[in-house]
């Protein structure tokens, strides 16, 4: 595992070069009852140092599985994937996830014991050195007065924060969220994602992004892939400022072009039968 | 002109129109919520603890009426009178130590239980072998009462406690370790990967995730186990209570039917019940108050 420093005298170069992430290849498959559904097909990417890097894509294309891989939660039938060059068999501290779901937050642990959790249980900090470092990333997403209260006295944006905070605290290889903020009002939505783009130009830490709202990729990545469903598939990967630029060769703004990109087939009748 | 902008036009056509208006300084305050105080027959009615002891109240007034206007203290004993045996077989010492030699046991069986339930949940939910071998046995178990076991008990371990500790665990183990498992089962697979994700594995991952996160179950478990150990105990205290001169409140019970001191057999049953209410109303009611409810689990 890289440290930051290990990087050498030129880490602009070093991370401009060698991707911190590698998908190769990687078939994903899992059984239902009845069937085998193949939920990616060969898919590849590479995600660099801090990147914000953004897997976009209908419900049924997988995007949501494929995180999971990477988090190690279950292999791929086909392909690898690397993180640093080692490659990813089991859910470790270096890779954090951030889920959509609210009870992700342990209920019987206060906001701090939660975000101290997982530097515990790592090993990576005890005592009170892990209560700082803790208190030091409640204090970044600016919970700080809510430190002593249970989960499920905060809100939904209050509790994707905690987890936020959790997964951040651990300071892992790349962060992974899968669709963290789906589950919360509109406005809040809005809030968490400049929040999220703020607490980014503080460390600038690596991300992998899932999510179904193009809005949402193209405000928060600089980097965005897309991909098709039934199988997943890579469709196209694209850049992105965060401002929805006019694309000068097709004029018209990354939102449209994407748009584009994932409604050119007429849109099948997903049947809604795959959990994404 | 075509037929989506028709539709439009035809849409404000049907409504009304009225004018438009923005308050620019809302006043901030004098627009507080108004608070309105409980009354005071409201605020005793909220109070758990004083509609119980109303209850149980009513019921010992109902006891007396009826214990007087029946007239049979050999039959049904008024409930002063109870209360009065009850004192006298306390003072005296016979009650507390009968109800601590039962209380003993209890605790020794319901300790073992409790462990053996805990090591079949655990295996149970690491395999899923495991899974089928708990589901077996509780499913042959289960239905069969501890005291139809207590024959075979008196042949393995004699006359004695040995052969009530058995009968105990036996009533308290398929419970608790059907309770864990289901909870463990209940446990979502997003708090699941939070434990994966943070490294633990085998009995950390058991302990820091699996536990507090099946708790709720975990501790109706308990309380069924308790219910039933309790049960179990008095019975077969009933049927052989005696160990070299120690039986418990089963054997009171038992002996002073037999010297018809029915004042005696209403104070015993009176003991078991309200041991049952301390455990239920003061010690599992805390561990809820300091745990589950606390975390916003039960409500």
């Amino acid at each position: 595992m890289f440290m930051h420093d290990e990087l050498g005298l030129a880490p602009d170069c070093a991370a401009a070069t060698t991707p911190l992430l590698e998908v190769k290849g990687v078939t994903l498959q899992y059984k239902t009852k009845e069937h085998l559904v193949t939920a990616t097909y060969r898919v590849n990417f590479e995600v660099m140092k801090s990147d914000r890097y953004i897997l976009l894509g209908p419900s049924g294309c997988g995007k949501s599985t494929l995180l999971k891989a990477v988090g190690g939660f279950l292999s791929p039938t086909e392909g690898n994937i690397r993180l640093n060059g080692v490659e990813v068999t089991a859910p470790g501290p270096d890779r954090m996830m951030v889920f959509q779901e609210f009870d992700q937050l342990l209920p019987w642990k206060t906001v701090k014991e939660n975000v101290a959790f997982t530097l515990i249980k790592s090993g990576t900090l005890r005592g009170k050195a892990a209560e700082d470092k803790a208190m030091q990333y409640i204090e970044k997403v600016n919970l700080a007065k809510f430190a002593n209260t249970y989960p499920h006295m905060l809100s939904g944006g209050m509790k994707q924060r905690v987890a936020i905070a959790r997964a951040m605290a651990m300071e892992p290889q790349i962060l992974l969220m899968d669709e963290p903020f789906a589950a919360l009002d509109a406005l809040t939505r809005r809030k968490m994602q400049d929040e999220l783009l703020r607490l980014w130009d503080d460390t600038h830490f690596t991300v992998l992004f899932v999510t179904h709202s193009i809005l949402e990729a193209v405000a928060l990545g600089n980097r965005i892939l897309l991909l098709s469903p039934h199988p997943g598939q890579v469709k196209a990967e694209l850049n992105s400022t965060g401002e929805d630029d006019l694309d000068e060769v097709s004029g018209l703004r990354l939102s449209d072009r994407i748009n584009r990109l994932l409604f050119a087939q007429p849109v099948e009748d997903q049947g809604g039968t795959f959990h994404e | 002109m075509n037929s989506a902008a028709n539709a439009a036009l035809q849409r404000r056509q049907l409504i009304t129109r009225r004018t438009e208006f923005v308050i620019d300084d809302l006043p901030t305050t004098g627009n507080g919520v108004v608070v309105k105080p409980l009354t005071s027959w409201e605020k005793l009615y909220n109070q758990g603890w004083l509609r119980k002891t109303m209850i149980l109240l009513s019921l010992a007034v109902f006891w007396e009426l009826y214990a007087i206007w029946l007239g049979n203290p050999l039959l049904f004993p008024t409930f002063s009178g109870t209360l009065e045996s009850l004192w006298n077989s306390t003072v005296t010492g016979e009650l507390p130590s009968r109800a601590w030699n039962s209380l003993r046991i209890l605790l020794a069986g319901y300790a073992i239980g409790i462990a053996l339930a805990a090591l079949l949940a655990v295996i149970a939910i690491t395999s899923r072998i495991g899974t089928d071998f708990l589901e077996a046995l509780t499913a042959m178990f289960n239905p069969l009462p501890a005291i139809a076991l207590l024959p075979l008990a008196l042949i393995w371990f004699g006359l004695g406690n040995g052969s009530l500790v058995f009968v105990l665990v036996h009533s308290v183990l398929w419970p608790v370790a059907l309770n864990t498992h289901s909870g463990f089962m209940a446990v979502s697979n997003t708090m699941r990967m939070v434990g994966r994700n943070a490294g633990l594995r085998g009995f950390g991952y058991v302990t820091s995730i699996l536990i507090p996160a099946a708790f709720c179950s975990i501790l109706t478990g308990f309380k069924i186990g308790w219910a039933f150990a309790w049960r179990t105990l008095i019975a077969a205290e009933l049927v052989f209570g005696v160990s070299s001169g120690s039986g418990g409140l089963g054997w009171f019970i038992y002996l002073n039917k037999n010297d018809l001191e029915i004042g005696n057999v209403f104070a015993g049953l009176l003991t078991v019940i309200l041991i049952g209410l301390f455990v239920e109303n003061v010690i599992f009611r805390q561990i809820e108050a300091r745990t589950v409810r606390k975390w916003g689990m039960q409500h």
